[in-house]
């Protein structure tokens, strides 16, 4: 594989609901180790976008390459590609009937064909990595929103993947909250991983990001470093967006 | 009017002597008809419409008729035809109990694969979700994600269809057999007591629901242990 290949390639790629497009001709390139935030006002296609990078949703037109796997109709490659990619939801989706533990084993026993001591001991590893190891009996629902959500970013770190998505990570926890799964998302940009986060946490946006993309009806808008993103963006869409969620 | 009570002391002991054949009924009637059921639904969640059409009619003719005609088809109808009396179905539908079994369990089969299927809608789409991103096979999702939680949120309709079915093998004294309705019925038609016989038989099919539904409270309140938020 060309190590110079930009590990996330998205060529001209168009995604339809029905008659409604959801994606225009969206052109991205990420490079290994690189840290993508994406904002944009509801319903602008962020969320699809990156559930069509692990083929949440299918794309209808263009081109999707993920570590020179292109994303088709064969299984195979689908497989391929959610091997190497980690995913976390807005709402944890942790599955309510395991315990906490069983939650981070399941998918690498099942699909890494790990063995269950093993498996036990990574899933243990990436508890305390999120520093909650001690929660590891417990079902989820008996978990503050924060600390599921710290379990789903583990559960995905345990199928150890060269990309994390992370889709609206924060949107559904309470405000005392947020800090502490943004923290673990630092922890993990500082280690190298690959990230496209969409979130609205402009902060962490700032202080993270390689890039920020700002979506606005299915389209990228505006792609920029931090800096240039916040101080001096080019689109009105971009400045209308910006001076609605900075100020309050 | 007289009660007597004697008459129920007397009687109670015969009609309790039909248990096992109502119990007979009741659990190979359950199991077979589950296991119709898990068949229905795989067939109609299977995506292909030759096999979602069947099992959709299927469901369709089983619900939309009465148990007890289901009961009489299979019973006066299934030997008038010679293939059936041909086949190695015959000893079971020779058989009144055979034919009561078969009849109980294509009809509760009817009915428990679409509580079934009410579970498996009921599974947060997310969840599946979740188990795609993380690489599990449509295999793996079902038996170890939507299987596990469906059978938690289909357990009291569930329950609820045993019930039933309990109520139902009642009509299996209809073709001959001597189960506890069975059994009551003769000794009124001895004794021309019909209160105090099918008041006390009425007593006897209370005292098995409330067993069925202690049973399954139970199984609710263990497979439900992940939904409290108490340990």
């Amino acid at each position: 594989m060309n190590d110079t290949a930009p590990l996330i390639q998205l060529h001209n790629v168009d995604k339809f609901f029905g008659d409604f497009q959801a994606l225009k001709n969206i052109d991205l390139e990420v490079r290994k180790g690189e840290r993508i935030v994406v904002c944009g006002p509801s319903g602008s296609g962020k969320s699809t976008m990156i559930r069509c990078i692990n083929r949440l949703e299918e794309h209808t037109d263009g081109r999707i390459i993920i570590d020179g796997t292109e994303l088709t109709d064969k299984i195979k490659d689908i497989d391929a590609v959610r091997r190497e990619v980690g995913m976390v939801f807005q709402s944890f989706n942790l599955f309510p009937h395991m315990t906490i533990v069983k939650n981070l084993m399941i998918a690498q026993q099942l699909v890494r064909k790990t063995p269950k001591t093993e498996a036990r001991e990574v899933a243990m590893r990436y508890l305390e990595r999120v520093k909650i190891p001690e929660q590891a009996g417990k079902y989820p629902i008996q978990l503050s929103g924060g600390q599921q959500q710290r379990v789903a970013i583990a559960r995905a770190l345990c199928m150890q993947p060269e990309i994390m998505l992370f889709d609206e990570p924060t949107s559904a926890l309470d405000p005392e909250m947020i800090n502490e799964v943004l923290d673990v998302m630092i922890d993990l940009a500082k280690d190298g991983m690959t990230m496209i986060v969409v979130t609205h946490e402009m902060g962490f946006a700032r202080s993270v990001a390689d890039r920020i993309i700002f979506m606005d009806e299915g389209e990228i808008v505006e792609e920029a470093e931090p800096q240039t993103f916040f101080d001096s963006p080019v689109h009105e869409r971009t400045k209308l967006f910006l001076s609605q969620i900075l100020n309050h | 009017m007289s009660f007597d009570f004697s008459l129920i002391i007397d009687s109670l002991p015969k009609m309790l002597g039909g248990i096992g054949i109502t119990l007979q009924l009741l659990v190979v009637s359950a199991v077979l008809g589950l296991i119709l059921a898990i068949i229905l639904l795989l067939m109609r969640l299977s995506g292909k419409w030759w096999l979602d059409w069947p099992a959709q009619v299927y469901i369709y003719v089983f619900r939309g008729t009465p148990i007890l005609v289901q009961i009489f088809i299979v019973y006066y109808g299934f030997p008038q035809f010679e293939f059936i009396r041909d086949s190695i179905f015959w000893p079971i539908l020779r058989e009144p109990t055979g034919c009561a079994i078969v009849a109980l369990s294509l009809n509760t089969g009817a009915y428990v694969s679409e509580i079934l299927r009410g579970g498996v809608k009921g599974v947060n789409k997310g969840l599946l979700e979740a188990g795609s991103a993380l690489g599990m096979s449509t295999h793996q999702k079902f038996i170890y994600i939507t299987a596990p939680i469906a059978t938690r949120l289909a357990l009291p309709a569930y329950s609820n269809d045993v019930i039933s079915l309990l109520k139902s093998t009642a009509l299996a004294s209809t073709i001959t057999i001597a189960d506890m309705t069975g059994i009551a019925r003769t000794i009124v038609a001895e004794t021309y007591a019909p209160y105090e016989i099918f008041i006390s038989m009425a007593i006897i099919y209370m005292v098995f629901t409330w067993i069925i539904q202690k049973t399954f409270g139970r199984i609710e309140r263990y497979l439900g242990r992940y939904a409290e938020r108490e340990a």
